[in-house]
Protein backbone atom coordinates (compact mmCIF):
# COMPACT_ATOMS: atom_id res chain seq x y z
CA UNK A 1 0.00 0.00 0.00
CA UNK A 2 2.53 3.07 -1.31
CA UNK A 3 5.24 1.47 0.10
CA UNK A 4 4.11 2.65 3.64
CA UNK A 5 5.13 -0.72 5.45
CA UNK A 6 8.84 0.52 5.09
CA UNK A 7 10.22 3.70 7.18
CA UNK A 8 11.50 5.45 3.82
CA UNK A 9 8.21 4.82 2.24
CA UNK A 10 6.73 6.46 5.16
CA UNK A 11 9.03 9.46 4.86
CA UNK A 12 8.54 10.13 1.82
CA UNK A 13 4.54 9.69 2.02
CA UNK A 14 4.56 12.13 5.27
CA UNK A 15 6.71 14.73 3.58
CA UNK A 16 4.10 14.96 0.79
CA UNK A 17 1.03 15.32 3.35
CA UNK A 18 1.89 16.21 6.40
CA UNK A 19 1.65 20.34 5.24
CA UNK A 20 -2.24 19.61 3.86
CA UNK A 21 -2.63 17.72 7.38
CA UNK A 22 -1.24 21.02 9.40
CA UNK A 23 -3.72 23.45 7.00
CA UNK A 24 -7.02 21.09 7.19
CA UNK A 25 -6.61 20.85 10.95
CA UNK A 26 -6.11 24.86 11.37
CA UNK A 27 -8.85 25.90 9.22
CA UNK A 28 -11.40 22.89 10.68
CA UNK A 29 -10.65 23.83 14.18
CA UNK A 30 -10.29 27.62 13.39
CA UNK A 31 -13.52 27.13 11.69
CA UNK A 32 -14.64 24.64 14.64
CA UNK A 33 -14.02 27.56 17.27
CA UNK A 34 -15.41 30.21 15.52
CA UNK A 35 -18.70 28.17 15.18
CA UNK A 36 -18.38 26.90 18.33
CA UNK A 37 -17.82 29.84 21.04
CA UNK A 38 -19.59 32.86 18.60
CA UNK A 39 -22.30 31.13 16.03
CA UNK A 40 -23.88 28.23 18.18
CA UNK A 41 -26.10 28.96 20.70
CA UNK A 42 -25.85 28.31 24.40
CA UNK A 43 -27.92 25.48 26.16
CA UNK A 44 -31.07 26.22 27.84
CA UNK A 45 -30.07 24.08 30.57
CA UNK A 46 -26.55 24.29 30.56
CA UNK A 47 -25.84 27.66 29.79
CA UNK A 48 -22.55 28.83 28.45
CA UNK A 49 -20.77 26.01 29.82
CA UNK A 50 -22.06 23.77 27.15
CA UNK A 51 -19.06 24.70 24.97
CA UNK A 52 -16.69 23.09 26.85
CA UNK A 53 -17.91 19.99 25.25
CA UNK A 54 -16.90 21.17 21.73
CA UNK A 55 -12.65 20.19 23.33
CA UNK A 56 -14.03 17.65 25.74
CA UNK A 57 -15.78 15.42 23.20
CA UNK A 58 -13.10 15.27 20.51
CA UNK A 59 -10.18 14.87 23.28
CA UNK A 60 -12.42 11.37 24.42
CA UNK A 61 -12.06 10.64 20.84
CA UNK A 62 -8.81 11.06 20.58
CA UNK A 63 -7.52 9.77 23.98
CA UNK A 64 -9.17 6.28 22.81
CA UNK A 65 -8.16 6.66 18.77
CA UNK A 66 -5.20 6.75 19.98
CA UNK A 67 -5.03 3.83 22.15
CA UNK A 68 -6.92 1.89 19.30
CA UNK A 69 -4.08 3.07 16.92
CA UNK A 70 -1.20 2.22 19.41
CA UNK A 71 -3.36 -1.40 20.10
CA UNK A 72 -3.58 -2.10 16.39
CA UNK A 73 0.15 -1.29 15.41
CA UNK A 74 1.25 -3.05 18.27
CA UNK A 75 -0.34 -6.39 16.86
CA UNK A 76 0.83 -5.47 13.39
CA UNK A 77 4.49 -5.22 15.12
CA UNK A 78 4.08 -8.68 16.73
CA UNK A 79 2.83 -10.59 14.01
CA UNK A 80 4.72 -9.31 10.99
CA UNK A 81 7.32 -7.99 12.61
CA UNK A 82 6.54 -4.66 11.09
CA UNK A 83 9.52 -1.84 12.04
CA UNK A 84 7.28 1.07 11.20
CA UNK A 85 4.86 -0.23 13.24
CA UNK A 86 6.49 -0.01 16.44
CA UNK A 87 7.45 3.39 15.97
CA UNK A 88 3.75 4.12 15.59
CA UNK A 89 2.52 2.43 18.56
CA UNK A 90 5.19 4.58 20.44
CA UNK A 91 4.41 7.79 18.83
CA UNK A 92 0.79 7.57 19.86
CA UNK A 93 1.06 6.67 23.13
CA UNK A 94 2.57 10.22 24.46
CA UNK A 95 -0.31 12.25 22.07
CA UNK A 96 -3.13 9.62 23.02
CA UNK A 97 -2.05 10.09 26.73
CA UNK A 98 -2.14 13.79 26.80
CA UNK A 99 -6.04 13.81 24.92
CA UNK A 100 -7.07 11.87 27.61
CA UNK A 101 -5.61 14.11 30.04
CA UNK A 102 -7.30 16.66 28.34
CA UNK A 103 -11.00 14.94 28.35
CA UNK A 104 -10.85 14.14 32.24
CA UNK A 105 -9.73 18.14 32.94
CA UNK A 106 -12.11 19.64 30.50
CA UNK A 107 -14.64 17.01 31.99
CA UNK A 108 -14.43 18.29 35.77
CA UNK A 109 -14.39 21.46 34.59
CA UNK A 110 -17.34 21.10 33.41
CA UNK A 111 -18.76 19.05 35.75
CA UNK A 112 -18.15 21.44 38.62
CA UNK A 113 -20.87 23.98 37.49
CA UNK A 114 -22.80 20.75 36.24
CA UNK A 115 -22.49 17.97 38.72
CA UNK A 116 -21.45 20.08 41.65
CA UNK A 117 -18.92 18.16 41.95
CA UNK A 118 -15.17 17.76 39.87
CA UNK A 119 -15.24 14.39 40.04
CA UNK A 120 -17.38 11.40 40.00
CA UNK A 121 -16.90 7.78 40.80
CA UNK A 122 -18.78 7.23 37.80
CA UNK A 123 -18.26 4.39 35.07
CA UNK A 124 -17.35 6.50 32.14
CA UNK A 125 -15.13 8.97 33.99
CA UNK A 126 -13.05 5.40 35.78
CA UNK A 127 -12.39 3.92 32.83
CA UNK A 128 -11.16 6.58 31.46
CA UNK A 129 -8.83 7.14 34.14
CA UNK A 130 -7.70 3.47 34.17
CA UNK A 131 -7.09 4.63 30.23
CA UNK A 132 -4.73 7.08 31.41
CA UNK A 133 -2.98 5.07 33.67
CA UNK A 134 -2.96 2.34 31.15
CA UNK A 135 -0.93 4.89 28.86
CA UNK A 136 0.85 6.07 31.69
CA UNK A 137 2.45 1.59 32.08
CA UNK A 138 2.67 1.63 28.61
CA UNK A 139 5.37 4.47 28.39
CA UNK A 140 6.75 3.18 31.22
CA UNK A 141 7.32 -0.30 30.22
CA UNK A 142 8.69 0.53 26.72
CA UNK A 143 11.49 3.11 28.73
CA UNK A 144 12.06 0.39 31.17
CA UNK A 145 14.55 -1.98 29.19
CA UNK A 146 18.05 -0.83 28.26
CA UNK A 147 17.51 -2.39 24.52
CA UNK A 148 14.89 -0.23 23.05
CA UNK A 149 13.54 -3.29 20.75
CA UNK A 150 12.79 -5.09 23.62
CA UNK A 151 11.21 -2.46 25.35
CA UNK A 152 8.79 -2.13 22.21
CA UNK A 153 7.73 -5.62 22.37
CA UNK A 154 6.51 -6.10 25.92
CA UNK A 155 4.68 -2.47 25.23
CA UNK A 156 3.11 -4.63 22.38
CA UNK A 157 1.92 -6.80 24.47
CA UNK A 158 0.84 -4.79 27.20
CA UNK A 159 -0.79 -2.85 24.73
CA UNK A 160 -2.91 -5.67 23.80
CA UNK A 161 -4.10 -6.67 26.74
CA UNK A 162 -5.06 -3.39 27.87
CA UNK A 163 -7.32 -2.72 24.36
CA UNK A 164 -10.03 -4.88 26.74
CA UNK A 165 -10.81 -1.07 28.54
CA UNK A 166 -11.64 0.93 25.48
CA UNK A 167 -14.96 -1.06 24.75
CA UNK A 168 -15.87 -0.82 28.23
CA UNK A 169 -15.18 2.92 28.06
CA UNK A 170 -17.36 3.21 25.17
CA UNK A 171 -20.66 1.34 26.47
CA UNK A 172 -20.01 2.14 30.06
CA UNK A 173 -22.80 4.47 29.83
CA UNK A 174 -24.86 2.20 28.67
CA UNK A 175 -24.17 -1.09 30.82
CA UNK A 176 -24.23 1.06 33.88
CA UNK A 177 -26.40 3.38 34.87
CA UNK A 178 -23.99 6.37 35.17
CA UNK A 179 -24.10 9.76 35.79
CA UNK A 180 -22.25 10.71 32.34
CA UNK A 181 -24.96 11.66 30.10
CA UNK A 182 -25.13 8.35 27.45
CA UNK A 183 -24.10 8.61 23.64
CA UNK A 184 -25.79 11.33 21.85
CA UNK A 185 -23.60 11.46 18.71
CA UNK A 186 -22.45 7.19 17.58
CA UNK A 187 -26.23 6.62 17.94
CA UNK A 188 -27.84 4.11 15.53
CA UNK A 189 -30.52 6.26 15.05
CA UNK A 190 -28.43 9.27 14.39
CA UNK A 191 -26.81 11.62 16.20
CA UNK A 192 -29.31 13.57 18.65
CA UNK A 193 -27.56 16.87 18.54
CA UNK A 194 -29.47 19.72 16.95
CA UNK A 195 -27.55 21.31 13.45
CA UNK A 196 -26.36 24.21 15.17
CA UNK A 197 -24.30 22.17 17.81
CA UNK A 198 -23.66 19.63 15.78
CA UNK A 199 -21.69 21.14 12.71
CA UNK A 200 -19.47 22.50 15.23
CA UNK A 201 -18.60 19.74 17.40
CA UNK A 202 -17.82 17.70 14.16
CA UNK A 203 -15.78 20.16 12.62
CA UNK A 204 -13.79 20.40 15.66
CA UNK A 205 -13.75 16.05 15.78
CA UNK A 206 -12.54 16.22 12.26
CA UNK A 207 -9.73 19.11 13.45
CA UNK A 208 -8.70 17.32 16.16
CA UNK A 209 -7.97 14.15 14.30
CA UNK A 210 -6.09 16.03 11.50
CA UNK A 211 -3.90 17.56 14.15
CA UNK A 212 -3.27 13.61 15.84
CA UNK A 213 -2.49 12.29 12.86
CA UNK A 214 -0.04 15.25 12.05
CA UNK A 215 1.15 14.71 15.16
CA UNK A 216 1.95 11.20 14.79
CA UNK A 217 4.04 11.53 11.92
CA UNK A 218 6.27 14.21 13.52
CA UNK A 219 6.88 11.67 16.02
CA UNK A 220 7.07 8.96 13.86
CA UNK A 221 9.64 10.76 11.45
CA UNK A 222 11.91 11.79 14.46
CA UNK A 223 11.50 8.30 15.57
CA UNK A 224 13.27 6.76 12.27
CA UNK A 225 15.73 9.74 12.62
CA UNK A 226 16.59 9.03 16.30
CA UNK A 227 17.02 5.14 15.14
CA UNK A 228 19.05 6.17 12.16
CA UNK A 229 21.51 8.24 14.73
CA UNK A 230 21.61 5.19 16.88
CA UNK A 231 22.68 2.96 13.95
CA UNK A 232 25.28 5.67 12.98
CA UNK A 233 26.97 5.78 16.40
CA UNK A 234 27.09 1.83 16.80
CA UNK A 235 28.38 1.40 13.35
CA UNK A 236 31.42 4.88 14.43
CA UNK A 237 32.02 2.99 18.06
CA UNK A 238 32.37 -0.35 15.75
CA UNK A 239 34.52 0.98 13.45
CA UNK A 240 36.51 2.62 15.97
CA UNK A 241 37.10 -0.17 17.77
CA UNK A 242 37.80 -2.23 14.43
CA UNK A 243 40.99 0.52 14.20
CA UNK A 244 41.99 -0.09 17.67
CA UNK A 245 42.48 -3.72 17.17
CA UNK A 246 44.26 -3.42 13.76
CA UNK A 247 47.11 -0.88 15.24
CA UNK A 248 47.39 -3.65 17.98
CA UNK A 249 48.35 -6.85 15.43
CA UNK A 250 50.16 -3.76 13.45
CA UNK A 251 52.03 -2.97 16.88
CA UNK B 1 -0.89 -33.06 32.09
CA UNK B 2 1.81 -34.15 33.75
CA UNK B 3 4.73 -31.74 32.71
CA UNK B 4 2.01 -29.29 33.88
CA UNK B 5 2.34 -31.04 37.93
CA UNK B 6 5.51 -31.64 37.94
CA UNK B 7 6.12 -28.14 37.40
CA UNK B 8 3.68 -26.85 39.64
CA UNK B 9 4.68 -29.63 42.28
CA UNK B 10 8.44 -28.19 41.34
CA UNK B 11 7.72 -24.45 42.20
CA UNK B 12 5.83 -25.62 45.95
CA UNK B 13 8.67 -27.60 46.70
CA UNK B 14 11.07 -24.22 46.15
CA UNK B 15 8.19 -22.17 47.51
CA UNK B 16 8.30 -24.12 50.52
CA UNK B 17 11.85 -24.99 50.63
CA UNK B 18 13.50 -21.82 50.54
CA UNK B 19 11.50 -19.70 52.40
CA UNK B 20 8.24 -18.13 53.90
CA UNK B 21 6.76 -16.62 50.87
CA UNK B 22 3.33 -17.35 51.81
CA UNK B 23 4.16 -16.61 55.20
CA UNK B 24 4.82 -13.00 54.67
CA UNK B 25 2.29 -12.09 51.98
CA UNK B 26 -0.30 -13.44 54.43
CA UNK B 27 1.38 -11.58 57.43
CA UNK B 28 1.51 -8.32 55.01
CA UNK B 29 -2.38 -9.29 54.51
CA UNK B 30 -3.16 -9.05 58.38
CA UNK B 31 -0.59 -6.07 59.10
CA UNK B 32 -2.12 -3.86 56.70
CA UNK B 33 -5.92 -4.70 57.51
CA UNK B 34 -4.80 -4.11 60.98
CA UNK B 35 -3.42 -0.76 59.87
CA UNK B 36 -7.14 0.90 59.27
CA UNK B 37 -8.94 0.41 62.63
CA UNK B 38 -6.02 2.70 63.70
CA UNK B 39 -5.98 4.76 60.43
CA UNK B 40 -9.93 5.40 60.31
CA UNK B 41 -11.02 4.82 64.12
CA UNK B 42 -12.53 1.48 65.80
CA UNK B 43 -16.02 2.44 65.11
CA UNK B 44 -17.84 -0.56 64.45
CA UNK B 45 -20.28 0.81 62.11
CA UNK B 46 -17.40 2.37 60.16
CA UNK B 47 -15.71 -0.90 59.93
CA UNK B 48 -18.47 -2.80 58.88
CA UNK B 49 -19.16 -0.50 55.62
CA UNK B 50 -15.53 -0.35 54.71
CA UNK B 51 -14.84 -4.01 55.46
CA UNK B 52 -15.52 -5.81 52.07
CA UNK B 53 -13.20 -2.77 50.35
CA UNK B 54 -10.49 -2.60 52.86
CA UNK B 55 -10.21 -6.55 52.62
CA UNK B 56 -10.18 -7.06 48.98
CA UNK B 57 -7.84 -3.79 48.04
CA UNK B 58 -5.11 -5.73 50.73
CA UNK B 59 -5.73 -8.62 49.47
CA UNK B 60 -4.61 -7.34 45.90
CA UNK B 61 -1.59 -5.82 47.23
CA UNK B 62 -1.12 -8.87 49.02
CA UNK B 63 -0.95 -11.13 45.83
CA UNK B 64 0.93 -8.22 44.11
CA UNK B 65 4.53 -8.95 46.49
CA UNK B 66 5.17 -12.75 45.42
CA UNK B 67 4.33 -11.69 42.00
CA UNK B 68 7.86 -10.87 41.25
CA UNK B 69 8.96 -14.41 42.39
CA UNK B 70 6.96 -16.01 39.54
CA UNK B 71 9.45 -15.39 36.73
CA UNK B 72 12.07 -13.48 38.81
CA UNK B 73 14.51 -15.84 40.40
CA UNK B 74 13.94 -18.52 37.70
CA UNK B 75 14.97 -15.87 34.90
CA UNK B 76 18.33 -14.78 37.01
CA UNK B 77 19.65 -18.51 37.84
CA UNK B 78 18.88 -19.32 34.19
CA UNK B 79 16.18 -21.75 35.25
CA UNK B 80 13.39 -20.11 32.95
CA UNK B 81 15.94 -20.69 30.06
CA UNK B 82 16.19 -24.48 30.74
CA UNK B 83 12.38 -24.96 31.45
CA UNK B 84 12.28 -23.17 28.19
CA UNK B 85 14.26 -25.38 26.02
CA UNK B 86 12.01 -28.55 27.38
CA UNK B 87 9.33 -29.69 25.17
CA UNK B 88 6.82 -28.49 27.09
CA UNK B 89 4.56 -25.59 25.42
CA UNK B 90 5.84 -22.43 27.12
CA UNK B 91 2.19 -21.93 27.76
CA UNK B 92 1.73 -24.88 29.92
CA UNK B 93 4.93 -23.83 32.08
CA UNK B 94 3.17 -20.25 32.67
CA UNK B 95 -0.60 -22.06 33.74
CA UNK B 96 1.83 -24.28 36.24
CA UNK B 97 3.54 -21.38 37.22
CA UNK B 98 0.40 -19.21 37.77
CA UNK B 99 -1.37 -22.37 39.96
CA UNK B 100 1.46 -22.53 42.15
CA UNK B 101 1.84 -18.80 42.80
CA UNK B 102 -1.85 -19.20 43.33
CA UNK B 103 -1.72 -21.81 45.92
CA UNK B 104 1.34 -20.24 47.50
CA UNK B 105 -0.63 -16.84 47.71
CA UNK B 106 -4.23 -16.42 46.54
CA UNK B 107 -4.89 -19.78 48.94
CA UNK B 108 -3.85 -18.65 52.43
CA UNK B 109 -5.13 -15.04 51.56
CA UNK B 110 -8.66 -17.07 51.24
CA UNK B 111 -8.11 -18.93 54.60
CA UNK B 112 -7.05 -15.45 56.14
CA UNK B 113 -9.86 -13.30 55.02
CA UNK B 114 -12.64 -14.49 57.25
CA UNK B 115 -10.47 -13.86 60.35
CA UNK B 116 -10.08 -10.55 59.27
CA UNK B 117 -13.96 -10.05 58.38
CA UNK B 118 -14.64 -10.72 61.92
CA UNK B 119 -11.70 -8.27 63.27
CA UNK B 120 -13.73 -5.72 60.76
CA UNK B 121 -17.23 -6.75 62.37
CA UNK B 122 -18.33 -7.81 58.73
CA UNK B 123 -22.11 -8.63 59.03
CA UNK B 124 -22.08 -12.70 58.41
CA UNK B 125 -24.20 -12.36 56.09
CA UNK B 126 -20.89 -11.16 53.61
CA UNK B 127 -19.08 -14.46 54.56
CA UNK B 128 -20.20 -16.56 51.95
CA UNK B 129 -19.74 -14.12 49.41
CA UNK B 130 -16.66 -13.08 50.74
CA UNK B 131 -15.09 -16.64 50.01
CA UNK B 132 -16.89 -16.86 46.52
CA UNK B 133 -15.18 -14.01 45.46
CA UNK B 134 -12.03 -14.71 47.01
CA UNK B 135 -12.11 -18.25 45.09
CA UNK B 136 -13.37 -16.17 41.69
CA UNK B 137 -10.99 -13.40 42.16
CA UNK B 138 -7.97 -14.77 43.77
CA UNK B 139 -7.02 -16.53 40.31
CA UNK B 140 -7.99 -13.86 38.04
CA UNK B 141 -5.48 -11.87 40.00
CA UNK B 142 -2.53 -14.63 39.77
CA UNK B 143 -3.46 -14.63 35.91
CA UNK B 144 -2.98 -10.91 35.00
CA UNK B 145 -0.29 -10.72 37.31
CA UNK B 146 1.65 -13.76 35.28
CA UNK B 147 1.18 -11.52 32.53
CA UNK B 148 2.96 -8.21 34.27
CA UNK B 149 5.77 -10.29 35.93
CA UNK B 150 6.94 -11.74 32.37
CA UNK B 151 6.56 -8.55 31.00
CA UNK B 152 9.07 -6.74 33.56
CA UNK B 153 11.58 -9.44 33.27
CA UNK B 154 15.04 -7.71 32.67
CA UNK B 155 13.43 -4.14 33.34
CA UNK B 156 15.40 -1.40 35.32
CA UNK B 157 13.28 -1.06 38.55
CA UNK B 158 10.71 -3.99 37.94
CA UNK B 159 8.88 -4.03 40.72
CA UNK B 160 7.90 -0.46 40.98
CA UNK B 161 6.66 -0.87 36.75
CA UNK B 162 5.15 -4.09 37.82
CA UNK B 163 2.30 -2.20 40.12
CA UNK B 164 2.05 0.06 37.47
CA UNK B 165 1.06 -2.12 35.07
CA UNK B 166 -1.03 -4.61 36.90
CA UNK B 167 -2.95 -2.42 39.07
CA UNK B 168 -5.21 -0.64 36.84
CA UNK B 169 -6.09 -4.54 35.17
CA UNK B 170 -6.78 -5.57 38.52
CA UNK B 171 -9.63 -2.77 39.21
CA UNK B 172 -12.34 -4.80 37.80
CA UNK B 173 -12.16 -7.51 40.00
CA UNK B 174 -11.96 -5.40 43.02
CA UNK B 175 -14.97 -3.42 41.65
CA UNK B 176 -17.21 -6.80 41.38
CA UNK B 177 -15.70 -8.61 44.47
CA UNK B 178 -16.72 -5.70 46.09
CA UNK B 179 -19.94 -5.25 44.58
CA UNK B 180 -20.95 -9.06 45.29
CA UNK B 181 -19.90 -8.99 49.37
CA UNK B 182 -21.78 -5.34 49.89
CA UNK B 183 -24.79 -6.87 47.87
CA UNK B 184 -24.98 -10.25 49.83
CA UNK B 185 -24.99 -7.87 53.40
CA UNK B 186 -27.41 -5.72 51.71
CA UNK B 187 -29.65 -9.17 51.39
CA UNK B 188 -29.37 -8.76 47.57
CA UNK B 189 -28.89 -11.32 45.00
CA UNK B 190 -24.77 -11.88 44.48
CA UNK B 191 -25.58 -13.70 41.20
CA UNK B 192 -24.93 -11.50 38.53
CA UNK B 193 -21.21 -9.84 40.09
CA UNK B 194 -20.29 -13.55 40.53
CA UNK B 195 -21.16 -14.52 36.77
CA UNK B 196 -19.19 -11.28 35.95
CA UNK B 197 -16.13 -12.46 38.06
CA UNK B 198 -16.11 -16.28 36.55
CA UNK B 199 -16.44 -14.71 32.60
CA UNK B 200 -13.20 -12.32 33.79
CA UNK B 201 -11.20 -15.47 34.91
CA UNK B 202 -12.66 -17.80 31.93
CA UNK B 203 -11.71 -15.27 30.06
CA UNK B 204 -8.29 -14.62 31.52
CA UNK B 205 -7.53 -18.54 31.84
CA UNK B 206 -6.39 -18.86 28.51
CA UNK B 207 -5.62 -15.14 27.28
CA UNK B 208 -3.48 -14.15 30.10
CA UNK B 209 -0.78 -17.50 29.65
CA UNK B 210 -1.12 -17.09 26.47
CA UNK B 211 0.49 -13.20 26.45
CA UNK B 212 2.53 -14.27 29.26
CA UNK B 213 3.81 -16.73 27.53
CA UNK B 214 4.96 -14.56 24.51
CA UNK B 215 6.66 -11.92 26.83
CA UNK B 216 8.69 -14.65 28.17
CA UNK B 217 9.89 -15.97 24.73
CA UNK B 218 10.76 -12.30 23.96
CA UNK B 219 12.48 -11.78 27.04
CA UNK B 220 14.50 -14.73 26.33
CA UNK B 221 15.44 -13.54 22.98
Amino acid sequence: MLGLSTPSGFVRFAKAVSPWLWVASALLIGGGLYFALLVSPADYQQGQTVRIMYIHVPSAWLGMMGYSVMALSSAAALIWKNPLADLVAKASAPVGACFTFLCLATGSLWGKPMWGTWWAWDARLTSMLILLFLYFGYIALQNAFDDPGRGARAAAILALAGFVNVPVIKFSVDWWKTLHQPASLMKMSGPALHPSMLTPLLLMVAGFTCFYVAVLMVRVRSEILAAKIRALRLSEIHSVQAAGVADGVAG
Amino acid sequence: MNRLFEIIRRDLRLALRQGSDSVMVVTFFVLTVILFPFGIGPEANILERVSPGVLWVTALLASMLSLDRLFQADYEDGSLELLALTPTALEVLVIGKVAAHWLTTGLPLMVAAPVLAVLLHMNADGFLALLATMLIGTPILSLIGAMGAALVLGARRGGVLLSLLVLPLYIPVLIFGVGAIDAAIQGLETGAQLLLMGGILLAALPLAPLAAAAAVRQARE
